[in-house]
């Protein structure tokens, strides 16, 4: 999250972190500790970045789940550039749950997520790496008794040149464990890079073309069972009772599973257990939300917007810059519940036993959902294994292990481990939702027509207060309200937050692009307000307030570039800009829209350009803001959870439509180089899509939306 | 009752009721897990498979539809001359991301490819729009299809 901007306040220099190695299973192994994390765990072979095994492939730990953002190959990288092999000798393999050494340096857990891992991991992978280079071409010197500096590492082998002889690591694993361990190795300058920065084909990506990639719901440990699960449609509600006599009797039913707040059929494969839960006639008490529907949490959001504000940031004198200007813009910008509709729907599968529990899942906190499968059976930690698998998309879904619990409870119940399946509309409509979000934006302006005043109220929940604590301080959620004060320069702000919570029961959480996506609509939209009503380009006049903000402007410039901004693009037609700064990178996307008379609205291009410092893999960069932008479009077009007698009337991808490939715009993404240090990736396309479409609109049609999803009834001209 | 069922080339014995979906015979009872689950409604694609050639979505296609049908899927596509086409162009266009839907896309290319070797765009969005990706790959996805009817080379346009 953008936490993550705030994350760089973190100070990851290499002073936090010493290296350990030693040799484990005949193995060397390597492992950065975090300075404040270096007590526990001293000797476990498994607490290793990199493994060089006697023969055979080098494993390299990632402490980072992949979900699709490439961060197998991104950490694999750093840890291969220092390390001096190639990416086809080495095999990346998932960290298990120990947050001792695989927690996140800055987020002091063992998370994926807010596009942190490549700063988090920058320089400890880089280090690991460069730290067994070291060890083994100082045992390569000492076995053939020659000064280390006339040695030199390449393609997993140290090499004197001056005598021609050369040797693999895997010969010089024992050796090199008994070297002492450098304090304060080199890492290599840019200019030496082999694989930082070069096009390399993705690592994990084989197996998922032909089948063989395991996900969470393709764990099949012997003799699973599967079982389909029903939760109270209303949040917070509970089971009443259940008439299971009609799914007993189904072929292959083994068992029905009540609990509290849901009941699952357990069978010998998941069509049964599907069938079988259509044939059970269940009773709900749907408790406290029964009458709660949309209008009535739009109506409770609108009163927090009335109601108490912490103030989250504050320079200049906000109210004599608005008493001495009336002329301005103010307007209440409105986001919906969003679910995240992974491809894969959430599952996980568990084996208890009376002394111990196997989780096999594909989750973003693998840790926490350790921790939380122990407290569930009353086991110690340690006899708690997950077994973490490749995500079928993450989305924020999978920060949170709710889905582990609820298949823990299940699988207390079974004899022998039993894999737990949402139907997609169980997932739907048993998410950690995007929760409502309204900001209004209030912006004066000055003789000039420039902004003097920026005032924006934010209306979230703090999801930081329950997720990571230190990110809630003083009552403010520091990622709701990240970005709200906007990257412009203007001399009077003030950031307002108050924080309203969804109704008991529903589980709110992280959606990609975290604090940035709810506020960039606000930010973009009313800076491009204010563009308007001083009747002077969106794009120059973005450009005047970015004076102290280079590579901002750079983006921006060369999107507009790239763009054509400033051709004519005749009737119906409109482009628009969302900017983003965040996550440690920098975007700029111009949308061009058409919309014809009807209101038909068709988004026909959408062009980026990005600066996110050091890139570490250019394609893998392309992809993931392709993938950020998709992932926003499907949101602004489509994205809108309806609450009924509290529950989510959508369930499946019918009614909760995603973006499909025929409305697909052409979508081009520019890169900056840069030699600053790398930004994040994975959700710096997301947030600026929908300000851009939504001013694009506004050029195309001079209708001003603040309201998503689009509604495009409302854009009909004729 | 027991069916037999011809998948990838091998025949199968499976005691499971009339109207199970094949997804889950695939899956849970002959071990095929490369087939995905995403929506259990047609509406993702995810669950795509070969019927005699035919892409078809194994969520809603019971065993007893399929009869003797000749089923193939994700694990044994590459092994089929414009399968191994595909794997390789989905591969050097850095198509997959998560990689969950793309068993299905695979699936869904293979058989446009099967019955058009040129596809248009036009073509193109008729044949894959019902495969849903929540990683966005539709435009890698478009350019992959061009690249493997054009036989793998890179010249062209390229989408």
């Amino acid at each position: 999250m953008s936490l993550l901007s705030r994350a760089n306040d973190v100070q990851l220099s290499r002073r936090t972190f010493v290296m350990s190695a030693l040799l484990a299973g005949g193995s060397l192994v390597i492992t950065p500790r975090f300075a404040a994390l270096a007590q526990a765990n001293e000797a476990k072979p498994l607490g290793a970045f990199i493994r060089i095994p006697a023969t055979g492939k080098i494993e390299l730990v990632i402490a980072s789940v992949e979900m699709g953002q490439g961060v197998y190959m991104g950490l694999s990288t750093l840890l291969a550039e220092e390390l001096e092999v190639g990416l086809d000798q080495i095999v990346a393999v998932p960290a298990p749950p120990d947050p001792a050494l695989y927690a996140h340096p800055a987020l002091g857990d063992q998370i994926t997520g807010g596009s942190v891992s490549i700063r988090g991991f920058w320089e400890p992978m880089r280090h690991a790496g460069a730290t067994a280079r070291t060890m083994l071409i100082a045992a390569a010197a000492d076995q053939w008794g020659v000064p280390t500096t006339s040695c030199r590492a390449e393609l997993g082998e140290v090499i004197h040149a001056a005598s021609g002889r050369r040797i693999g690591y895997g010969a010089l694993v024992e050796r090199a464990a008994s070297m002492p361990v450098p304090r304060d190795v080199a890492l290599k300058p840019a200019s030496a890079f082999k694989l930082i920065g070069k096009p390399a084909r993705r690592i994990d990506t084989p197996a998922k073309v032909n089948g063989s990639a395991v996900f969470g719901l393709d764990a099949r440990p012997a003799g699973v069972k599967f079982a389909a699960i029903a939760i109270c449609p209303t949040f917070g509600g509970t089971l009443q009772s259940v008439n299971d006599s009609e799914a007993l009797k189904v072929k292959g039913v083994r068992q029905v599973v009540k609990l509290s707040d849901a009941v699952a059929v357990v069978a010998d494969h998941t069509g049964a257990a599907r069938k079988g839960l259509a044939a059970l006639e269940v009773t709900w008490d749907r408790g406290v939300n029964a009458t709660v529907d949309t209008a009535e949490l739009e109506r409770r959001a609108d009163a927090a917007m009335a109601g108490n504000t912490v103030v989250a940031h504050s320079s200049g004198d906000i109210n004599a810059a608005e008493a001495a200007n009336a002329t301005g813009i103010e307007g209440v910008y409105r986001l919906p519940i969003l679910p995240h509709t992974a491809m894969e729907p959430m599952n996980c599968t568990v084996h208890v036993r009376p002394d111990s529990c196997e989780v096999w899942v594909g989750t973003q906190v693998v840790s926490r959902a350790r921790t939380a499968a122990a407290q569930v059976t009353g086991l110690p930690v340690e006899k708690v294994t997950v077994h973490n698998h490749f995500l079928g998309g993450g989305f924020g879904r999978r920060l949170d292990h709710d889905g582990v619990i609820m298949a823990v409870r299940v699988a207390q119940q079974v004899d022998g481990p039993v894999q737990v399946v949402w139907s997609r509309e169980e997932d739907v409509r048993h998410d950690s939702y995007r929760y409502l979000n309204l900001s209004r934006i209030s912006i004066r302006l000055g003789p000039d027509g420039m902004p003097i005043s920026w005032r924006h109220r934010v209306v979230g929940p703090a999801i930081m207060a329950r997720f990571l604590p230190i990110f809630f301080k003083d009552g403010i959620d520091l990622d709701i309200v990240d970005i709200a004060e906007s990257p412009y320069e203007i001399a009077n702000k003030r950031v307002e937050f108050a924080r309203h919570e969804g109704p008991e029961g529903m589980l709110t959480g992280n959606w990609r692009g975290v604090g940035p996506t709810r506020n960039a609509p606000a930010v973009e939209g009313g800076i491009d307000e204010a563009a308007h009503l001083a009747g002077i380009d969106p794009v120059e006049y973005r450009r005047r307030l970015l004076r102290n903000n280079p590579r901002l402007r750079r983006v921006l410039d060369l999107a507009a570039a790239r763009a054509g901004w400033g051709n004519d693009l005749g009737r119906d037609r409109g482009r628009g800009v969302g900017l983003l700064s965040a996550f440690g990178s920098f975007a700029a996307l111009i949308a061009q829209v058409h919309v014809d008379p009807r209101g038909a609205l068709k988004v026909e291009r959408l062009v980026a350009a990005v600066d996110c410092g050091l890139i570490v893999n250019p394609e893998v960069l392309r992809q993931q803001v392709e993938s950020g932008i998709i992932y926003g479009l499907s949101a602004t077009l489509y994205g809108r959870l309806t609450i009924e007698q509290g529950a989510v009337v959508e369930s499946n991808f019918d009614d909760q439509p995603v973006l499909r490939l025929n409305e697909c715009p052409q979508i081009d993404v520019h890169i900056v180089e840069s030699a600053e240090a790398p930004g994040g990736i994975g959700e710096l396309g997301t947030p600026g899509v929908a300000p851009a479409v939504m001013n694009a609109i506004f050029a195309a049609t001079g209708q001003r939306l603040r309201t998503l999803p689009i509604d495009t009834a409302g854009l009909r001209r004729s | 009752m027991a069916y037999s069922l011809n998948v990838n080339g091998r025949i199968h014995s499976v005691d499971v009721d009339a109207d199970t979906p094949l997804l889950w015979v695939l899956r849970d009872v002959i071990g095929l897990t490369g087939t995905k689950f995403g929506c259990g409604v047609a509406q993702c694609g995810a669950c795509t498979i070969h019927l005699d050639g035919h892409a078809v979505r194994s969520c809603v296609t019971t065993i007893e539809s399929a009869g003797s049908s000749a089923i193939m899927t994700i694990e044994a596509i590459g092994s089929t001359p414009k399968g191994s086409v595909v794997q390789r162009a989905w591969l050097e266009e850095e198509v997959v991301q998560c990689g969950y839907c793309q068993s299905g896309q695979i699936m869904s290319a293979v058989a446009l490819l099967n019955a058009n070797a040129m596809p248009s765009d036009g073509d193109i969005d008729d044949a894959m729009s019902g495969n849903i990706c929540r990683c966005g790959t539709y435009p890698r996805i478009r350019a992959a299809i061009k690249k493997a009817a054009r036989g793998g080379s890179n010249t062209g346009n390229g989408g």
